[in-house]
């Protein structure tokens, strides 16, 4: 378990939220359902670092700059 | 408003009898909301029956339905996550909903987590709300258990369980429209709309105003809510959803073994390309082949020109002096045969010799061309006539093509492929300052530039639509041009195919990223929900291929007419060869082309295929043509096209973006030209 940020998630792994950047795209994410302390599954890595997450029974894609500023626990 | 405010009304300003009556007839009108992909067009069709008024909201290109049911006015609204000002259709789903009655909510039951924020949004707003819990039987064939009762008990409003595809539970909708009711509302959220409220604003808006919404804050002139307070709201509100789903949603089976395999093999980096590559040799050949060779093939010739602009050209040659050459060509093109008639006073004037014109033209294989003498019959009806040509492009080349492409759009986001392709090309189209929805509307440029204009306000900031709107204009080849140039390029061969290919390639590129330079700020990062792939409802697509062709007709439909009536404006007073006068020397001793080369560049400011269609009659090398065909597509978007940019980013760019095409097209067209001829 360390921390890191969202890009660096491994498929197949868990990963807990730290913290999301601040303004409208923070908002943005609390309406899809993902908001600090939440534990997501990343469901894929594409290569360049989009990644697809899974909560529950919902996939997301985030783009490498978003998920770059995603404070999260690497599992 | 309520009828029963008029009763209440005080003597001192009265209504008139017919005003009373004119607001007690105002229908109550009821308004479907939901996220994305939750089915609430499929309950919309349900109940509004045969007639639907589809419109767009005023002054946006956000498609609103209404229709009428039973005592209701039905509206549709866009699929939004909650309601504020991110976007237009978020807008317009605001303004919808602000002013109705009665708030049906379609949740998809298999995503309550996420739609149930928007739920718990329209109670505080203190609408009367009915939610409808779909995609129930796909719950119990997913082995989840959702209490509907305990839901309806927590959120304080009738819940029903729906099917919309197997229209189950739609016989208790009336059961539900008429016990829609205002849900519980937290007190602390309460007090704080109040003291909105206590300013003479209406509930709903006051909680827009405290998350944030400045448009509404400004409609009613009070502050804005800061982002800190709107967070507050947002993390509360986030909160109460993931208990309420705690509570009231049980599976059986383990949390995330949700499995989609399409879904999973279109983002794997392995799978993921050559799916793409399948689906996009589909597309290709549907819209390359089927659309652009078969089918405009058949609407342009047969029922464009041989047909309507036949028949028109033939009436108007009844009354007005003309001559016309008719040649009957083999299925090899080969002319056979040909005749030349005039009629100095009409054909109406010589019957007989009328009466040969029109059985030599009407044999197979026959083309006429018309000369008429007057200029303004020849404005209007002429080789570029606005009544004639302009007809056939839109009606018979553009509009199957616009179909073909809009209907492939819609069967791609139905079936959920699109926001995975966004997804795939993400990373790629950073690179150029943009994230993967930049897809769509360079994918519909090939089609229609002017079509892929209006499409660029799905973007998330002014810098993406100024970057995309620039990548259009300067080096998508719209399918006009695309397919004159693939002619000319195949008769040239590989070599210049390959020339072509990487110099247009290097141009987007290098255009793209300069933008991403210059631009201040930063392009929004791609943050895309992925619906389950799913087998496309032909109905809906269908309707949206429709709704949309109609509204790229209505939008853009009229600028084809004015551009025709320029060039026509130009061709009869001279100026057009002015133009090519003045362009000779660039045309001859930068590009290294004939002088007549020019009047493939003014002609192509109006039609693009135009531009690179005269180019077949003039004698040319191999790398003449190159560099003709590379200087034609760098060369300025179309007429429409034009029009079209200025009104979506403003005169400034859309000048600096016109007068850049002019400036690229000349100097890459020159440096090539000066390299390989």
């Amino acid at each position: 378990m360390n921390n890191g940020t969202l890009d660096k998630a491994k498929k197949g792994s868990p990963v807990t939220i730290l913290s999301l950047p601040e303004g409208e795209i923070k908002v943005r994410l609390i309406r899809l359902g993902i908001s600090e302390g939440d534990t997501v599954f990343c469901l894929e890595r594409l290569p360049g670092g989009t990644i697809i997450i899974q909560k529950n029974r919902q996939e997301i894609a985030i783009g490498f700059d978003l998920a770059n500023k995603i404070k999260v626990i690497l599992q | 408003m309520r009828s029963d405010k008029i009763f209440n009304a005080d003597n001192d300003n009265q209504l008139t009898f017919e005003q009373a009556q004119a607001i007690i007839d105002k229908k109550k009108s009821l308004v479907l909301v939901g996220n994305p992909n939750v089915g609430k067009s499929l309950f919309f069709n349900f109940l509004s029956g045969m007639y639907v008024d589809v419109s767009n909201f005023p002054g946006t290109t956000v498609s609103i339905s209404k229709a009428n049911y039973k005592k209701y006015d039905l509206y549709d609204t866009p699929g939004i996550y909650g309601v504020s000002s991110f976007n237009e259709e978020e807008e317009v789903a605001r303004d919808i909903i602000l002013s109705g009655d009665i708030i049906i909510n379609v949740v998809n039951s298999l995503h309550l987590e996420r739609d149930l924020f928007l739920t718990l949004q329209l109670i505080d707003m203190g609408k009367k709300i009915a939610v409808l819990l779909n995609f129930s039987d796909e719950v119990t064939k997913r082995k989840i258990k959702i209490n509907d009762e305990k839901l309806s008990e927590m959120l304080g409003v009738p819940v029903i369980k729906t099917s919309a595809a197997d229209e189950i539970g739609f016989d208790r909708l009336d059961e539900a429209i008429e016990n829609a009711k205002i849900g519980n509302q937290k007190l602390e959220l309460q007090f704080l709309i109040q003291q909105v409220m206590d300013k003479g604003v209406s509930q709903p808006e006051s909680l827009l105003i405290l998350e944030g919404d400045e448009i509404v804050a400004k409609r009613n002139n009070v502050p804005c809510g800061t982002p800190d307070e709107r967070e507050k709201i947002y993390i509360t509100r986030r909160n109460l959803v993931n208990e309420i789903v705690d509570t009231v949603e049980h599976e059986d089976s383990k949390k995330g073994e949700f499995f989609n395999l399409l879904g999973k093999l279109s983002l794997n980096p392995k799978t993921g390309i050559p799916v793409l590559a399948i689906i996009l040799t589909i597309v290709y050949f549907f819209i390359g082949d089927v659309i652009s060779q078969r089918v405009v093939d058949y609407t342009e010739n047969t029922l464009g020109i041989n047909t309507f602009e036949y028949y028109t050209k033939s009436f108007v040659s009844e009354y007005t002096a003309t001559s016309i050459d008719v040649e009957i060509l083999d299925d090899e093109d080969n002319v056979i045969n040909q005749k030349s008639f005039s009629f100095p006073e009409g054909i109406k004037a010589l019957p007989l010799s009328g009466k040969e014109f029109k059985d030599f033209s009407s044999q197979p294989g026959a083309t006429s061309t018309f000369h008429f003498e007057n200029k303004i019959v020849r404005l209007f009806f002429g080789e570029f006539g606005v009544v004639t040509m302009t007809i056939t492009y839109l009606l018979f080349l553009l509009m199957p093509l616009v179909i073909g492409f809009y209907f492939v759009m819609a069967l791609l986001e139905d079936s959920g492929y699109l926001p995975r392709l966004a997804t795939m090309l993400d990373r790629s189209l950073n690179k150029i300052g943009l994230n993967g929805k930049a897809v769509i509307p360079i994918m519909l440029g090939f089609g229609c530039v002017t079509m892929a204009n209006i499409t660029t306000r799905i973007l998330g900031s002014n810098r993406e639509k100024t970057i995309v709107t620039a990548i259009l204009q300067f080096a998508i080849p719209c399918s006009a041009q695309l397919s004159v140039i693939a002619v000319l390029l195949t008769g040239a061969g590989i070599g210049p195919m390959a020339i072509y290919a990487t110099v247009i390639f290097t141009v987007l590129i290098g255009l793209s990223t300069l933008l991403d330079k210059l631009i201040p700020g930063e392009s929004s990062p791609l943050l895309i929900d992925l619906p389950v792939m799913q087998v496309p409802k032909l109905k809906n697509v269908l309707k949206k291929t429709i709704f949309r062709t109609s509204g790229f007709m209505k939008e853009a439909g009229v600028w084809f007419f004015v551009g025709a009536l320029a060039v026509g404006f130009l061709e009869i007073t001279g100026i057009l060869y002015v133009f090519q006068d003045v362009l000779a020397p660039l045309t001859t001793k930068w590009l290294l082309l004939p002088k007549e080369a020019a009047n493939a560049f003014v002609m192509g400011m109006v039609r693009r295929d135009f531009g690179a269609a005269g180019l077949f009659s003039m004698t040319l090398s191999t790398m003449q043509i190159t560099v003709a065909i590379i200087t034609i597509t760098l060369f300025v978007p179309c007429i429409a096209s034009f029009v079209v940019m200025l009104k979506e980013r403003g005169w400034k760019e859309g000048l600096t973006i016109w007068f850049g095409t002019w400036f690229t097209a000349f100097l890459v067209g020159g440096i090539v030209a000066q390299i390989i001829i």
